[in-house]
């Protein structure tokens, strides 16, 4: 039933005129449930984290030890992440599984100065979801095409890093009002559309799609600051 | 073929870069931001950024514990020579110069624009579909002569075209490489290619288009669209 959705659901909710645009681009989810919040950390935790970054560079290097330690703290939440989205204990053990060694076989393509550990991974489980459950692809560009249209200015390293640090874009998130967190946390983790998330929050369409925005638009502004 | 490289000036949604990041997008939808993120530095960034929530989000998530030997487990598998990935076709041009079509469209196509087999959809118009996966929606190029119009139509769904190479004008807005034009089912609409140059789009639909005139409609079953 799963690997339907990305065929059917589109066509299926092809809707009246006025209904706005963008919600009939998001395929239907496939179970509903609540959302926990998890316990925010204050934004004001300092940096004396684990550098993600730096051991997944080691793994590229074979480490280990670096590896088992991603592996703890990565994969139970990414088990996380796969249960929400609807998969069954056992296939989201399977994929986070199969995200780590992914992780360990693809780390020596990772770039710290492209992105945060967290996104990096976080972009290895989602394309694996969708392999699993659509039998599709998430087609992404090539960085390296010579078609691309580089950015421009081209940012230096300093600032790209400092867009992609994670701690930053955690306490960006957490500096959102609850109102917009609440709904980019339903986008990413409830597999809703935009109107299911306005019935589940008895809200209008709109607002849903204002607070994405807003959100966004936020979370840009915050990661621009040089502060 | 020229290819300019100018400000995009007509983005998709904000929404749809976010439910690209997700990964809630159909296929089509999926190539067709990718593609134009390829082009547009700013919607690139954008996408970059969530993805980046993406990650925070995914790391904010309440740990659920796995096996107790799936580290073990893991590292078995990483012990295990890799199965053979045999690389993507290559559909890069041989020349120096910057292919017209970028990744991950030309990859689609199977190669850049020179080495396209286009199917012909009357008035001059030719069109390749792509594969991206079973039923809708279904993404193709299309190709318009210079100074021609596409047939009038309407949609069913939504529509999302992309330009790569020359440019059209619907009503008084002009799109040209690397913008995007996004319709639903209320708009009748008669995209016209700008005059200078065939105007090659990608163009991405969820339910068959709705063809005005009889000619149209009468070949439409045979052609695809």
């Amino acid at each position: 039933m799963v690997e339907m959705l990305a065929t059917t659901t589109i066509a299926r909710v092809s809707g009246p005129a006025h209904q706005p645009a963008a919600s009939r681009f998001r395929k239907r989810n496939h179970r509903s449930r609540d959302i926990r919040v998890p316990d925010e950390q204050p934004s004001d935790t300092p940096r004396t984290a684990p550098d993600w970054n730096a051991a997944l560079c080691s793994v590229a290097g074979r480490d280990r030890e670096a590896f088992a330690a991603l592996f703890a703290h990565f994969a139970p939440r990414l088990k996380s992440y796969m249960l929400r989205l609807g998969s069954s204990d056992s296939q989201a053990e399977e994929l986070a599984q199969e995200a780590m060694v992914t992780v360990w076989r693809k780390a020596d393509r990772y770039d710290p100065e492209r992105a945060a550990a967290s996104t990096w991974i976080f972009t290895i489980a989602r394309n694996l979801r969708i392999d699993a459950y659509r039998r599709g692809n998430h087609p992404e560009l090539d960085p390296d095409d010579p078609a691309l249209v580089p950015d421009a200015p081209p940012a230096a390293d300093a600032e790209v890093a400092r867009k992609q640090d994670a701690a930053r874009i955690r306490a960006a998130l957490a500096e959102l009002p609850e109102e917009q967190r609440e709904v980019v946390r339903l986008s990413f983790f409830d597999d809703k559309t935009h109107t299911e998330i306005s019935e589940a929050l008895d809200i209008p369409l709109g607002t849903v799609k204002s607070r994405i925005r807003l959100a966004f638009a936020r979370i840009r502004t915050s990661l621009d600051d040089e502060s | 073929m020229s290819i300019q490289h100018y400000p995009v000036q007509h983005h998709p949604d904000d929404e749809l870069l976010v439910s690209y990041a997700a990964g809630d997008l159909a296929e089509a939808w999926s190539l067709l931001v990718a593609t134009h993120t390829a082009l547009c530095p700013d919607c690139r960034a954008k996408v970059r950024a969530a993805e980046a929530v993406g990650g925070a989000l995914m790391e904010e998530a309440a740990p659920v514990a796995m096996s107790d030997d799936a580290l073990a487990l893991a590292l078995a598998r990483v012990e295990r020579p890799e199965a053979q990935t045999t690389p993507a076709v290559s559909a890069d041009t041989a020349s120096g110069t910057a292919p017209v079509l970028p990744q991950p469209l030309r990859g689609y196509a199977g190669s850049d624009l020179d080495g396209l087999s286009w199917r012909r959809l009357g008035k001059g118009a030719h069109h390749i579909p792509l594969v991206t996966g079973r039923g809708a929606p279904t993404a193709r190029l299309l190709r318009i002569p210079a100074g021609r119009p596409v047939p009038e139509h309407g949609h069913n769904g939504m529509e999302l075209t992309m330009v790569l190479c020359g440019a059209f004008r619907d009503a008084d807005t002009l799109f040209a490489r690397g913008d995007v034009e996004s319709v639903d089912s209320s708009v009748e609409h008669q995209p016209v290619a700008e005059p200078g140059e065939d105007c090659i789009c990608l163009a991405v639909t969820d339910a068959p288009l709705r063809f005005n005139s009889i000619m149209a409609r009468m070949v439409q079953p045979f052609i695809g669209i």
